[in-house]
């Protein structure tokens, strides 16, 4: 037996954290530097004696900030671990008291002192006024707080938790950590703004007036006037959400259950929400049928009736997003629809059903988690869409529009912003929690997977002819769309003037090419290139943060394992509108001071996207036999390494579609991006939106135009790699086992 | 009240299916299963046997050919029409519906009044000794007691024609002599035509009154559980039933049905089948070689392996190895010992197709 590995001594993870914890400390600058995290012109620039970039221990040595000071304490403690057997008692007590001791005096005096020297009333009591003040955290409190995180979750290890294993307990502590900084303490200010007057106190009062104002929920709209926001919302969620979801049925159905011989061109079809951003389908809309849209004119010469209005509004909104929304509902029940297993509805007819009976009393039932889902999702995308209300709202608001023009418009006001984006949070929580009331306990997986072979049957004609009429008017509605776009990016004054032009091109992305290099001209250059930097830096961090909480949720049991779960998959459930507020709330103040950053775009993208990420890597890594795992762990491999060496070779197509994804959608996003976006940082969608403010209609859609080709090859290219990508198993056996 | 059979015969007619333009998967399989009996298919993964069975239930549609159950020609009539019901490898049991909706399924959309329904599912649920567990769902019971609810689901229909496609593949070792022993108890009871698929030969040998035993899309060999292990007509069929060894020898004489054989200097008589003189092969059990006869060819134990209840050797002679079995485990063969081998009477067989 190898006796050596009980008694071994060094520990090379701990060292390393220890090293880096005292380099935070005595090396790094431990407040936030005003250009970013990335530059390092602090260097240069009076570093290591100024205030500004000074490292925790020479701010001490200058006898300042002496609240830092006990920081030294658990460092040095953690020390004293070294050389010690990991089996010594001592050991994870030292570890554990170490860490416990620096993460909580960090955080603590995070938030005892602010900007304004004590940030509670009670410690000013206590302690007298502190005639100091700190700004946001910066690198090196970063790396201080990481270091001693992970010398606690070792110290965890140490005692025995989860087999002792470093590696599940780290990462364990370091996303509860995470997760707990972005997006539980955000929505938990958010929460609290609500409550505070304007003089800063707390009080009730303030949170019922702007929770029970009539403009909320007023219910005029029954008698001629006008509805409250939150009525309009919910109103407006339900039918997206019924639609997508009849739509997305109607073409799963076509795809699997039919002859149809374009099934491809359907898939395809699946792609087409993920690479636009959900506003140009508005934008499409107004071509079409706005005042001056081709529909519109040639309607009103034909019948010689006077062009309304009446796209702006409820119509309009409903349109654009079932149809942006439709292709989402179809890609998740066109997984279900494909997963109810065949033999299930050959039994049916065997047992004397007929398709149509087959189809109610089997087919449908078994799809019923396919369609909560589906109709969750159509409602809480809409919920949360900004950008179709923003364009095509008319006089028809909504929750993400108002929480919007609370906080950016002349009312500044945060509260009611922070009130509104909790009633949107509670529509879209109580939607989370009663899909799964509804789905109950009932089992809808079939409880033997072997031996299943066999083809789904056709659908029952009653049902083929209406499913294949609404497919294919929606279908021509949908190219009717996009090709509208493309046209639209190419005429030179819609309606007005028809004259075809690349004029919109060359404003927004002409470049001149001068002896010094290329000098890019056009207007819309900057906000593209911050939008590729921040998609390309959000996206492999999403990647790694979901599939390790993809990996501990299928392949690791601890406790509070489904309190875990369900605390990383809520970020689901909040639209990127609360997420937004919540950000702008929490992030602009220290301990964490980021508002105005790339930072916080990225931080917003991973936290948005990061259920993507962990349900894809759930799925792939619950088809790989947790046998890989333990073979490796027998054959001396430690669980990093199993999970270095074995689970993610064979979970690259799963990186692939996440890091794609998650790139994909940072580019198309608006909801939470809107309200982060500052002059230095703007993104694409954002720069798009103004554009469309200012009626200036053919730069927005040329810009969004290239945008759809730009994610389209960026898909298409992993296509083509993820394509070439075999793992040597055997995908799929052929049809039946003849 | 009881559950009643409406028994019929199957009949195939030159029943050819090809898979898209030319996997053949049947290919002109002509076959009649009396009413009232259990049929087997039999063969290796591949062979066409679940094919043809799905051909029975409607699943499939045949590419050429007629199928028959009774006296109606069902070649064109879709699954839902036919009065045939099936028993899933899956078993397929509707995970969204109790045992008793599962069982009350079929019986629902056959015209049945809902208290006779409901009475019919009782009496299968009864029959397969799933008393009281009308009320769960299937993902509350254990895989022998799904295995069951399939079964009375597929029997409550009273259907001309019952279909097992493997039934007891998911089932552990112990659970599976039980369940075996079951199917063929209620077949035998209610006199049921049962047409099963299994690749399990020692499954198929003891449930079946007869065995198709299917290779390549075509049928190698029918006949009883006794025929097909005594009188095998190729290699083939007397490899993949049970275990044979497969020796050379020539045909000295032919005489009436009797042959008379030789293997180096040992003579033995058996029956011809039709052969006739020159070299030929024939196939004997394992059982059926005698160690130590006093007629025989020579040979030296290579291998010995006890495993219980009997001995195993491995057997080389000059014309190639063969194993063998013997009963006395007290006084082992050492490695190495130059041995007799004969045949027991009634062992070996000539191979009539080689």
């Amino acid at each position: 037996m190898r006796n050596t590995t009980n008694t071994k001594t060094s520990h090379p993870a701990l060292i390393f954290w220890i090293i880096a914890g005292w380099v935070g400390f005595l090396l790094l600058p431990w407040y936030g530097v005003e250009d970013g995290i990335l530059s390092f012109e602090w260097l240069f620039d009076g570093y290591p004696f100024d205030d500004d970039y000074a490292p925790a221990a020479f701010l001490i040595g200058q006898g300042e900030k002496l609240w830092l000071a006990p920081l030294v304490l658990p460092l040095a403690l953690s020390v004293l671990a070294l050389g010690r057997p990991k089996s010594d008692p001592l050991f994870a007590k030292i570890l554990i008291l170490s860490g416990a001791l620096g993460f909580g005096w960090l955080v603590a005096q995070g938030f005892g002192i602010g900007i304004r020297g004590f940030n509670f009333e009670w410690l000013k009591a206590l302690f007298g006024e502190l005639g100091d003040r700190q700004f946001g955290m910066g690198l090196g409190a970063m790396v201080v707080a990481t270091a001693v995180l992970f010398i606690f979750t070792q110290g965890i290890a140490a005692r025995g938790a989860i087999n002792g294993d470093v590696f599940v307990v780290s990462a364990i502590g370091g996303v509860i950590v995470i997760v707990t900084t972005f997006v539980f303490f955000p929505i938990a200010k958010m929460l609290l703004a609500a409550f505070v007057t304007e003089e800063g106190a707390y009080s009730v009062s303030v949170f019922a007036a702007k929770f029970f104002d009539d403009r909320l929920w007023g219910l005029g709209c029954l008698s001629g006037g006008r509805c409250g926001v939150a009525w309009n919302s919910l109103f407006l969620a339900v039918l997206v959400g019924v639609l997508t979801t009849i739509l997305g049925l109607v073409f799963a159905l076509v795809v699997t259950r039919s002859g149809f011989r374009y099934k491809r061109a359907l898939r395809a079809l699946t792609v087409l929400p993920i690479i636009t951003p959900p506003f140009v389908i508005g934008l499409a809309l107004i071509l079409l049928f706005g005042l001056s849209g081709s529909v519109t004119q040639f309607v009103s010469e034909l019948f010689g009736v006077q062009p309304t209005r009446w796209l702006y509004g409820l119509p309009g909104i409903l349109i654009a997003q079932v149809l942006a929304f439709t292709p989402i509902a179809f890609l998740v029940l066109i997984g279900v629809v494909e997963g109810v297993s065949p033999s299930m509805e050959e039994a049916a007819q065997t047992l004397r059903a007929n398709k149509w009976q087959t189809f109610r009393t089997v087919s449908l039932p078994l799809m019923r988690p396919g369609l909560a889902n589906a109709f969750l999702l159509g409602f809480i995308e809409s919920m949360a869409d900004f950008g179709n209300p923003l364009v095509l709202g008319g006089n028809y608001d909504v929750l993400s529009t108002e929480i919007f023009f609370a906080i950016v418009g002349a009312q500044y006001d945060q509260g009611r912003a922070a009130v509104l984006a909790m009633v949107l949070l509670f529509f879209t929580l109580s939607a989370f929690y009663a899909q799964r009331a509804w789905l109950g306990k009932k089992s809808y997986t079939t409880v033997s997977g072997k031996g299943d072979a066999g083809v789904h049957p056709l659908m029952p004609n009653g049902l083929a002819i209406p499913v294949f009429v609404m497919a294919g008017l929606w279908g021509l509605f949908t190219i009717v769309v996009y090709t509208m776009i493309l046209y639209g990016s190419v005429v030179e004054l819609w309606g007005v003037n028809n004259t075809l032009t690349f004029k919109h091109y060359v404003t927004a992305f002409s470049v001149r090419i001068e002896d010094s290099g290329i000098r890019w001209t056009g207007a819309a250059w900057d906000s593209f290139w911050t939008t590729i930097y921040i998609a390309a830096a959000a996206a492999p961090l999403t990647a790694v943060v979901g599939l390790i909480t993809a990996y501990l949720l299928t392949r690791q049991t601890f406790a509070g394992k489904n309190a875990f779960e369900f605390g990383t998959m809520l970020s689901f459930a909040i639209p990127g509108t609360v997420i937004g507020v919540s950000y702008i709330l929490a992030f602009n103040v220290p301990p964490i001071e980021i508002t105005g950053t790339g930072l916080i775009l990225i931080i917003s993208f991973i936290f948005r996207n990061m259920p993507v990420g962990v349900r894809a890597g759930i799925a792939s890594m619950s088809q790989l036999d947790k046998s890989l795992d333990e073979s490796s762990l027998t054959l001396g491999a430690n669980s990093w390494q199993t999970f270095r060496k074995v689970i993610l070779p064979l979970l690259r197509p799963a990186i692939l579609a996440a890091l794609v994804y998650s790139f994909v959608r940072a580019m198309t996003a608006i909801s939470a991006v809107i309200f982060l976006v500052s002059a230095e940082y703007d993104m694409a969608t954002s720069y798009i939106i103004g554009r469309v403010e200012n009626n200036d209609y053919g730069l927005a859609i040329a810009y969004s135009t290239t945008l759809i080709f730009v994610m389209l090859s960026v898909v298409g290219v992993m296509q083509l790699i993820v394509g070439r990508t075999e793992i040597g198993r055997r995908m799929s056996q052929s049809r039946t086992n003849v | 009240m009881k559950l009643n059979s409406k028994a019929a015969p199957v009949s195939f007619q030159n029943v050819t299916k090809i898979y898209g333009r030319d996997v053949l998967a049947v290919d002109k399989v002509n076959l009649e299963i009396e009413a009232g009996k259990l049929v087997t298919l039999l063969g290796p993964s591949g062979c066409g046997k679940t094919t043809t069975l799905r051909m029975i239930a409607g699943l499939e549609m045949a590419t050429s050919g007629r199928i028959l159950i009774g006296d109606a020609d069902v070649t064109t009539l879709p699954a839902t029409d036919r009065d045939v019901s099936m028993v899933f490898q899956s078993y397929a049991l509707f995970p969204h519906m109790t045992v008793l909706e599962n069982v009350s399924y079929g019986l629902s959309f056959s015209g049945f009044s809902k208290s006779e329904t409901r009475e019919r599912a009782l009496v299968g649920l009864d029959l397969v000794g799933l008393k009281g567990f009308d009320a769960r769902l299937p993902s509350e019971l254990s895989g022998g007691q799904q295995q069951r609810v399939a079964v009375a689901r597929a029997l409550v229909l009273e259907p001309q024609v019952l279909l097992f496609d493997e039934p007891l593949s998911n089932l552990d070792a112990k659970l599976r002599r039980q369940v075996r022993e079951d199917i063929r108890a209620i077949q035998q009871d209610l006199g049921l035509t049962v047409v099963y698929v299994t690749h399990d030969q020692e499954e198929a040998l003891a449930v079946s009154d007869e065995i198709v035993v299917m290779r390549n899309a075509a049928i190698a060999q029918i006949g009883t559980p006794r025929q097909l292990y005594d009188a095998p007509v190729d290699r083939f069929v007397a490899d993949f039933i049970g275990e044979a060894n497969l020796l050379p020898c020539t045909i000295e004489s032919v005489s009436g049905d009797q042959a008379t054989i030789a293997i180096e200097d040992y003579r033995y008589s058996l029956a011809s089948r039709g052969l006739s003189e020159g070299p030929a092969s024939m196939a004997v059990r394992p059982s059926r070689l005698v160690i130590g006869a006093p007629q025989g060819f020579s040979a030296t134990v290579a291998k010995a392996t006890y495993v219980g209840v009997r001995m195993e050797y491995t057997l080389e002679a000059s014309f190639g190895s063969m194993f063998a079995v013997q009963d006395d485990v007290d006084q082992p063969l050492a490695v190495g010992t130059d041995v007799t081998v004969g045949f027991a009477e009634k062992g070996p067989v000539l191979l009539p197709e080689g």
